[in-house]
């Protein structure tokens, strides 16, 4: 029995290279580079399939710390009161799916692979009732969704053919730096079959990186600079003034 | 046409801040003011982060007070002296104030504290200034009503350590402009302001320097202290964006000569009036911000865990 299971495991894996990877995707590009004149961009994803099933995307952002705090009236002013911080907050989250997404997939499958913005896992640094930390996140969801960094809409995975998907994402002009993370999942009766993680960057470049980079190392000699220029301009239109 | 803000870390449109600086210009030549109180709330509203919007705005500020500076120093018009004071107090409240600014914010109250202390001192000094300049256009139209009171004397004009002054013909304790400029400075380290605002009035009936050097000297004392809290801020928080500055700066450029030539037209009461409406009208803006039911009570503050 033993040699019989070996034997079939050895099998599949001499059978595995041979066979057609069951997914594939990539990005139309892995570095997004915010330059000067950035105003906001699309990433196109594509991909085939091996076979039927639905394919649900999720684009995550660099993990983050979120403080969220909720205002309470004192004295007839609105002031911050509670707070409470969660861990592990995608800065950027969007998802998209070739179908509805409840049909596709059961909530413990979405539970599992984080598919939605209800489906987050996200942890907190202090203890409350479960029914204050849900406010909390919602409040925290709102604001994400608000400032365009989280969608709670499902986006559409669009199939051309019985093989070939794409879909596409728009990254806002504040869209958070750092390395994301595109999952791909193949689901098939609610099971995920194949899954495909790819890498994409987003990073400034230019002068925008240099001003960045420059007012993070070398901040003392960034804050000179900034007073010169403001002196030196404030000079130069009193002089042009004073020719007018 | 958008632009790239790297460390507000949005884009935001050329022409729209150029407006905005070139308008916050024309406001500032018309009153001979820096435009700060302006500035920050504006970028708040436009979306850029609050601490950026304060310390963004100190380095705006800077530009039009050197011009200003500039022509009045040509008039022989800034008290070098005094001046020097107020400046030693205002390096040392920036300074205290920069601090307070970070604590605040980690503890999440700093726009509360900016609101509030925008709120109550815009209130005040525009009401003050509202009043004081109405009842001076009723004296424009009624000629020969009682001569004011050129300024009031306090126990603070009884205070230890007198100096001379002669260029504002002042004999007062060396205590007066320091605490002046240490208040005004801490104000603008929390506020992103130069203060001229409260510094003119403070000068004219607190310290009872003649009008003809408070422009200048006031705006003087402007140019160190909004660069001490630029300084200050882009060493400790990193939140000073020259690019947005800049562009803010060329629209003001743009917009000051504009303003100086309007505010001449008119009589300096009703310039006075005009400005007190105005400042009273952002006041009252930020007060019903703090007192109205916000729409959203959660706010997010987020911190990325690995910094690349």
């Amino acid at each position: 029995m033993r040699r019989a299971l070996l034997a079939a495991a050895v099998l599949f894996l001499l059978a595995a290279p041979a066979r057609a990877q069951p997914l594939v995707a990539d990005l139309s590009s892995h570095l997004i580079a915010i330059t000067t004149g950035f105003a906001g961009t699309e990433v196109l994803l594509f991909g085939a399939t091996e076979g039927q099933g639905d394919v649900v995307v999720a684009l995550r952002g660099p993990e983050s710390e979120a403080v969220v705090r909720r205002k309470s009236r004192i004295l007839g002013v609105w002031v911050n009161r509670d707070e409470v911080t969660f861990t592990g907050v995608p800065s950027f989250y969007r998802v998209a799916a070739s179908d509805r997404i409840e049909d596709i997939a059961a909530p413990a499958t979405r539970a599992r692979h984080q598919l939605g913005v209800h489906y987050l896992r996200l942890g907190t640094r202090e203890a409350r009732p479960a029914a204050e930390t849900a406010m909390f996140r919602e409040g925290l969801l709102r604001n994400k969704e608000r400032q365009g960094l989280f969608a709670s809409e499902v986006g559409q995975v669009l199939f051309l053919g019985p093989r070939l998907f794409s879909t596409r994402f728009h990254l806002p002009s504040n869209v958070p730096t750092g390395a994301y993370t595109v999952e791909v999942f193949l689901i098939k009766d609610g099971q995920v079959i194949a899954a495909q993680t790819t890498p994409m960057f987003v990073s400034r470049v230019g002068a925008g990186a240099e001003v960045y980079e420059f007012a993070h190392r070398r901040a003392a000699s960034y804050g000179i600079l900034a007073v010169l220029l403001a002196v030196a301009s404030g000079w130069a239109a009193g002089a042009l003034f004073r020719r007018a | 046409m958008p632009i790239y803000l790297p460390i507000a870390e949005l884009s935001l449109d050329v022409f729209m801040l150029l407006a905005i600086g070139g308008g916050v210009g024309l406001l500032a030549g018309m009153f001979g003011i820096g435009g700060g109180f302006l500035i920050t709330p504006l970028l708040i509203f436009l979306g850029v982060p609050p601490a950026v919007a304060a310390a963004t705005g100190a380095n705006t500020v800077i530009a039009p007070s050197v011009s200003g500076v500039l022509s009045q120093w040509r008039r022989r018009a800034v008290d070098l002296k005094i001046g020097a004071v107020l400046l030693a107090g205002g390096v040392a409240g920036s300074a205290a104030s920069v601090s307070l600014f970070g604590l605040l914010s980690r503890l999440g109250q700093i726009d509360l504290v900016v609101q509030l202390t925008y709120a109550l001192l815009l209130g005040s000094v525009g009401v003050m200034m509202l009043v004081e300049g109405l009842r001076a256009l009723r004296r424009v139209r009624t000629p020969g009503s009682p001569l004011r009171r050129l300024h009031w004397h306090t126990w603070l004009h009884g205070l230890p350590l007198k100096l001379r002054f002669p260029k504002s013909k002042l004999y007062l304790s060396v205590f007066l402009p320091l605490g002046l400029g240490l208040i005004v400075g801490a104000l603008s380290g929390l506020m992103g302001i130069g203060g001229g605002f409260l510094l003119v009035p403070a000068m004219i009936y607190l310290l009872g320097m003649p009008t003809s050097v408070v422009v200048g000297t006031s705006l003087l004392q402007i140019i160190f202290v909004s660069s001490s809290v630029t300084w200050l801020q882009a060493w400790s928080h990193q939140t000073v964006d020259v690019m947005l500055a800049l562009v803010l700066i060329f629209g003001a450029a743009a917009g000051a000569p504009l303003g100086a030539r309007l505010g001449a037209k008119l009589k300096a009461e009703q310039t006075r009036v005009l400005m007190a409406l105005l400042i009273v009208a952002v006041a009252l803006r930020l007060g019903l911000n703090l007192v109205l039911t916000p729409a959203e009570l959660f706010s997010v503050e987020t911190h990325l865990v690995v910094e690349q």
